[in-house]
């Protein structure tokens, strides 16, 4: 197993009103190509900004990070950008579809940004939503989904473009037991069957069982056991 | 290839959103649509004005004026000095053998129109050969005024304007009645008043000399050796023309002025529209700022988003142009103008032309271009780790 994603001595920050936070401290982390991990943590414990970093939507004030063979903190943004398109499919929390596009269209987005031809686009979007099964709803606008099915067009959407790594910030945080249910066997699918490494931020302790391996982060300091725990 | 899926990608989700935010697209649509209309319309006065003054005059004909005066209504000449004039070599002749020249005294008459108001109209007496000196004058209903008699005829666009004004009218000059005994037409600014005989007018302002001669030349090439002989002469003080130069040098004067209190009407009205289109704009970056995010993250560059915005702001304010361009054009687009002072005017009628359209649709994708850039801008440069959560 190779190191897909490679984080040494990373510090990160933030100025709120007059104060800077200090969110990240020294943080250190690797991650192999095909597993599937599950970063655990209490609100602003740092998981969502080191979601960030490691999905190239924000750079550290210092240290490495090395996504895919990039180092992300010497890109610009316009780099940062063509970066991500090639490498990275995100799911949001709140899914983050266009409400004006129907679901085939919200999944081609990605594509738009590839050399592929209208043709291929649409045999690659119906794969994609075959594969999450909303095949039959292709034509349906987010605002005529359920939130499970909406959060199943965000992963299609995330996979169209074959990404190396899914990045998953609290991909179930607005979905009932059941649908939580259906899109995390969903992404294990993915990540089992399909080869994709997941990075999953979560507080429900049932959603990190599915990841092969459970970080949790406090204070921007790693442990593989909770803070309180680990002391 | 890729920037231009990726700008039609975002312009076709700004697009589709515009119905949730009709109300403030609007203010942009109207604000320039008033901006257009206004822009349209004064335009349209100027370069109507300007078309007509300069489809007046011929350059085988000249006018002499006296020296340092730069328009009819104020130029005199003695008698002398006219007659020195149609001497001068250059001068054609006419069919009749005399000297194709006319010695016309050009004043103004106040007419009042059917809303009480009254509206200067100039009044040109000429000489014998006044119409074959200008044969574009036609006689068009009733019969030409007889020298020695208060006869007038009128012209086509007097009688447009005053629309009241028919054969068998009189009209008051000097304690004098004059009457009307026909219409002509000569398709430039001489339409815009009357045409008498000079020596019956000059008695009546017992006055001897005319205000200007215009004489027809021999050939083009003759202006110089006339203009020379008049200018050379030491008795006499005149200024020599080719006449559409002088009818040239006449819309200049006004086109100048209609060109400063356009461009400053406008002006004023489009930086109302242009705060309407960055208030809107801002309004629909904001609106949008998740969803702007979301695209950044999923890779679309900062420059398909800066330019699906200004092509949105774009597509407003030509809209808005095409709007104000009809509005001008339903209002204005034909209508009889009278400007004159208490000497003079002029009748033309307004014309919105495509060229003028056009140029109100490069003002609104001006003003659109601006009102669009500062919140495209803003755009680009969302942070998209924070904005795609909605903080």
């Amino acid at each position: 197993m190779t190191a897909l994603v490679t984080i040494r001595d990373v510090d990160k920050g933030y100025v709120r009103g007059k104060q800077r936070v200090e969110v990240l401290k020294g943080l250190n982390l690797e991650v192999e190509t095909g597993e599937f991990l599950a970063l655990m943590g209490p609100s602003g414990s740092g998981k969502t900004t080191l979601l960030n970093l490691i999905g190239g939507l924000d750079k550290c004030d210092r240290g490495e990070v090395v996504v895919a063979g990039q180092r992300l903190d010497r890109l610009s943004s316009g780099q940062l950008a063509k970066w991500r398109a090639r490498h990275v499919g995100f799911v949001f929390q709140f899914y983050n579809l266009l409400p004006v596009l129907s679901a085939e269209r919200n999944v081609e987005v990605p594509l738009l940004l590839t050399r592929l031809s209208g043709k291929q686009r649409r045999q690659n979007v119906r794969a994609a939503l075959e594969l999450v099964g909303l095949g039959d709803r292709a034509k349906h606008k987010p605002a005529e989904l359920s939130g499970g099915q909406q959060q199943r067009v965000g992963i299609a959407r995330a996979l169209v473009s074959d990404p190396t790594l899914l990045i998953c910030d609290e991909p179930t945080g607005d979905l009932d037991r059941e649908s939580s249910e259906s899109v995390l066997q969903l992404l294990e699918l993915l990540n089992r069957d399909h080869g994709k490494t997941v990075i999953m931020v979560t507080h429900d302790p049932r959603a990190a069982e599915h990841a092969s391996r459970l970080l949790h982060v406090d204070k921007g300091v790693l442990s593989a056991e909770p803070l309180e725990t680990a002391a | 290839m890729t920037l231009f899926r990726q700008i039609g990608a975002v312009t076709a989700m700004n697009l589709r959103t515009i119905p949730q935010r009709m109300a403030s697209s609007c203010v942009v649509v109207v604000g320039i649509a008033g901006v257009v209309a206004v822009l349209v319309s004064v335009l349209g006065i100027t370069t109507s004005l300007e078309e007509t003054l300069l489809s007046t005059g011929r350059s085988d004909r000249a006018i002499v004026l006296r020296g340092g005066t730069n328009a009819e209504v104020s130029s005199g000449l003695s008698v002398d000095a006219t007659l020195t004039i149609i001497d001068a070599p250059g001068i054609a002749r006419t069919a009749d053998g005399e000297v194709a020249a006319t010695i016309d005294m050009v004043t103004g008459i106040d007419l009042a129109k059917a809303d009480g108001s009254v509206a200067a109209v100039s009044l040109r007496g000429m000489s014998a050969e006044g119409l074959s000196v200008r044969p574009e004058i036609e006689l068009v209903a009733g019969r030409l005024y007889q020298p020695g008699l208060r006869e007038l005829i009128v012209g086509a666009g007097v009688q447009e304007e005053f629309a009241t004004i028919a054969i068998g009218d009189t009209v008051p000059l000097r304690e004098s009645q004059w009457t009307i005994v026909g219409v002509f037409t000569s398709g430039d600014a001489l339409e815009s008043g009357f045409l008498t005989d000079v020596d019956t007018l000059l008695s009546t302002y017992q006055r001897t000399g005319g205000s200007s001669v215009t004489v027809v030349l021999e050939s083009e090439e003759a202006f110089d050796v006339f203009r020379d002989a008049l200018t050379s002469n030491p008795v006499l003080s005149v200024d020599v023309l080719r006449e559409d130069e002088y009818y040239q040098r006449q819309s200049e004067g006004v086109g100048d002025i209609l060109d400063v209190v356009t461009t400053f009407v406008a002006g004023i009205m489009a930086v109302g529209a242009l705060f309407a289109a960055l208030n809107t704009m801002y309004a629909a970056v904001s609106s949008r700022g998740v969803e702007i995010a979301t695209l950044r993250a999923i890779g679309f560059g900062p420059g398909g988003v800066v330019a699906s915005v200004l092509f949105e702001a774009l597509l407003l304010s030509v809209v808005g142009a095409l709007i104000g361009a009809a509005i001008a054009w339903a209002l204005f687009s034909g209508t009889t103008i009278n400007m004159g002072n208490l000497v003079s005017s002029i009748v033309f009628r307004l014309q919105v032309s495509v060229g003028l359209v056009a140029q109100g649709i490069l003002w609104a994708c001006a003003v659109g271009l601006l009102g669009g850039l500062l919140p495209a801008i803003r755009a680009a440069r969302l942070p998209v780790a924070t904005a795609i959560r909605g903080l």
